[in-house]
C-alpha cells in the first residue's frame, strides 16, 4: 500500500513554487522568446535557400560582390566580414565575463565588460552601414535586358572588371533628369544614372577590349564570358543602365539577391541597434547600482542570453550570404 | 549561475580552471574556425569545389559543419547551456532542430524542382 501512503517530498512537488526546469521564469522566457526568433530567421534564411536553389546557375558571387575594405582600395573578398564576424564574437565574449563578473558580484568589472559589449555592437553596426552604403553605390554599373538579365563588363586583355565610365562614349543628349516641378506635379523619376544606354552601347561597340560577362556560372565555378561577336549581338537586348542596388534591381545579377541582402542583413542589424539600446539601459542600471541592491546580476544574465543570440544569428548569416 | 560550471570543452579533451579561462578558450576556438571558414572562402581548394557530396559542394558542406559547430560553443558556453538542466537544453535545442529540418527539407525539394522548369521548360528566361 506503499503507493497510497501521502509523502512529505510529494506534497512539496504539488505545492507549487517549484522550478523543475533549474532556470528562473525570466530567463527561461528569454529562451523562449530566443527560440522563437530563431524561427523567425530560420524562415528568412530558408526563404533565401529557395530562392537561390532555384537560380542556382545564376545566382551572382558572394566573393564578387563583397570586395571592399574601407580606406583601402582594391580587391579584397571577405576580409572586412570576416573582422566584423570577429568584432561580434569579441562582444559575445565581453558579454559574457560582464555575466561572470554579476556571478561574482564585482560591480566594476560588469560595469566596464558592459561597456566594451556596446562599443563592439556600435562598431558592428557601423560597419554594416558602410556595407551597405558600398553596396548601394554599386562600383562597376551594368546594363539590364528585357528579360530582367544583368549584363557585366569585363576587359579582354586583363580579365578584369571593367566599370562603366571606363569605356563609355560622352554623347550630348536632350534627355534630363524629369523632376517634379517640371510638368505634372505627381509625375517624376529618380536620379538618371550616369550614362545613358546610348553611351554605354556605343562605348562598348568603339572600344574592343570589352566583352560582356552574363550572370550564368560554368563548369569552373566563375560567370561566362561572351565572345565579342556574342558581345556586339548581345547589345541588342539591353534596355536600361543599372548602377548599385535598390529593392527593384542590382547590378550584382538576381534581383532577389539585394533583397535578401537588404531584408535578412537589416533584420539582423535591427536586432543589434535593440541589442545595443537594451544594453545601454543594463548598463545605466549596473551604474545606478540598482543590480547590487537587488542583490544578484540575472538581468545582465537575460540580456547577454538576447546578445549572444544575435551573434549566434549572425554566424549563419556570413556562412549563407558570405561563404557558401 | 556561480555554482556549478562546467569547465571542460571537447569531451573533457580540454579542462579550464576557471570560467572566465574557459571563456577566453572558446574564443580562441572560435576566432581559429572563422579563420580557416575565412581562408577556405578565398582559396577554394579545388578538391572542395569540384567533389560533390548529396548534389552539393564538399566545400559548402565544411562551411555548414563549421557553422553548427561555432553554433555549438556560442550557445553552449557564451549561453551556458552547457550548464543548464538537460531538459532545458533539450525543449530549447531539439524544437527549432526539428522545425527547421523539416523546414529546409520542403523549401530546398520544392526550389530544385522549379530549377529543373525553368531549366528544362519550354519558357525562354534569358533574352
Amino acid at each position: 500500500m506503499d503507493s497510497t501512503v501521502t509523502t512529505g517530498t510529494e506534497e512539496n512537488v504539488w505545492g507549487g513554487g517549484n522550478q523543475p526546469l533549474g532556470v528562473s521564469y525570466g530567463k527561461l522566457m528569454m529562451w523562449f522568446f530566443i527560440v522563437s526568433d530563431a524561427l523567425t530567421f530560420s524562415g528568412f534564411l530558408a526563404a533565401y535557400g529557395f530562392s537561390r536553389f532555384k537560380f542556382a546557375d545564376t545566382w551572382p558571387i558572394a566573393d564578387e560582390v563583397f570586395t571592399h575594405v574601407p580606406f583601402f582600395h582594391g580587391n579584397y573578398p571577405m576580409y572586412y566580414v570576416a573582422f566584423m564576424t570577429f568584432i561580434l564574437i569579441m562582444s559575445s565574449v565581453t558579454m559574457v565575463l560582464a555575466v561572470d563578473a554579476g556571478h561574482k558580484l564585482q560591480r566594476n568589472k560588469v560595469t566596464w565588460y558592459m561597456f566594451f559589449t556596446i562599443i563592439g555592437g556600435i562598431i558592428f553596426v557601423g560597419s554594416q552601414a558602410w556595407e551597405w552604403k558600398t553596396f548601394i553605390k554599386g562600383d562597376f554599373g551594368a546594363l539590364e535586358t528585357k528579360g530582367g538579365r544583368i549584363l557585366q563588363f569585363v576587359d579582354a586583355n586583363s580579365g578584369e572588371r571593367l566599370a562603366l565610365k571606363d569605356f563609355s562614349e560622352t554623347i550630348p543628349s536632350e534627355r534630363v533628369n524629369h523632376e517634379r516641378n517640371k510638368g505634372i506635379w505627381y509625375y517624376g523619376e529618380t536620379a538618371l544614372p550616369s550614362y545613358s544606354l546610348n553611351e554605354v552601347v556605343q562605348g562598348v561597340k568603339a572600344n574592343d577590349n570589352v566583352l560582356i560577362r552574363t550572370e550564368v556560372i560554368n563548369d569552373e565555378g566563375h560567370k561566362t564570358l561572351l565572345t565579342r561577336e556574342e558581345t556586339i549581338e548581345k547589345l541588342n537586348d539591353a534596355v536600361l543602365v543599372v548602377e548599385g542596388a535598390n529593392l527593384i534591381r542590382n547590378e550584382y545579377g538576381s534581383r532577389l539577391f539585394a533583397d535578401f541582402f537588404f531584408f535578412i542583413t537589416g533584420f539582423h542589424g535591427f536586432h543589434v541597434v535593440t541589442g545595443i539600446l537594451i544594453n545601454l539601459i543594463i548598463f545605466f542600471n549596473v551604474l545606478l547600482g540598482t543590480y547590487e541592491k537587488r542583490g544578484h546580476y540575472e538581468m545582465v544574465e537575460k540580456v547577454g542570453l538576447y546578445w549572444h543570440f544575435v551573434d549566434l544569428v549572425w554566424v549563419f548569416v556570413f556562412t549563407f550570404f558570405y561563404l557558401v | 549561475m556561480a555554482h556549478g560550471h562546467k569547465l571542460e570543452i571537447f569531451r573533457g579533451l580540454w579542462k579550464f580552471k576557471s570560467n572566465t579561462q574557459k571563456i577566453w578558450g572558446v574564443l580562441a576556438f572560435l576566432t581559429f574556425i572563422t579563420a580557416i571558414e575565412v581562408g577556405l572562402g578565398i582559396a577554394k581548394p579545388r578538391i572542395f569545389t569540384h567533389n560533390y557530396f548529396l548534389g552539393m559542394k564538399l566545400l559548402n558542406w565544411i562551411f555548414i559543419i563549421l557553422t553548427i559547430v561555432k553554433a555549438y560553443y556560442i550557445a553552449w558556453d557564451f549561453m551556458h547551456l552547457r550548464d543548464e538542466k538537460s531538459s532545458v537544453r533539450r525543449a530549447i535545442v531539439w524544437t527549432p532542430v526539428f522545425l527547421v529540418s523539416y523546414l529546409i527539407f520542403i523549401m530546398l525539394f520544392e526550389a530544385d524542382y522549379i530549377y529543373n522548369v525553368y531549366h528544362s521548360g519550354f519558357i525562354k528566361w534569358n533574352f
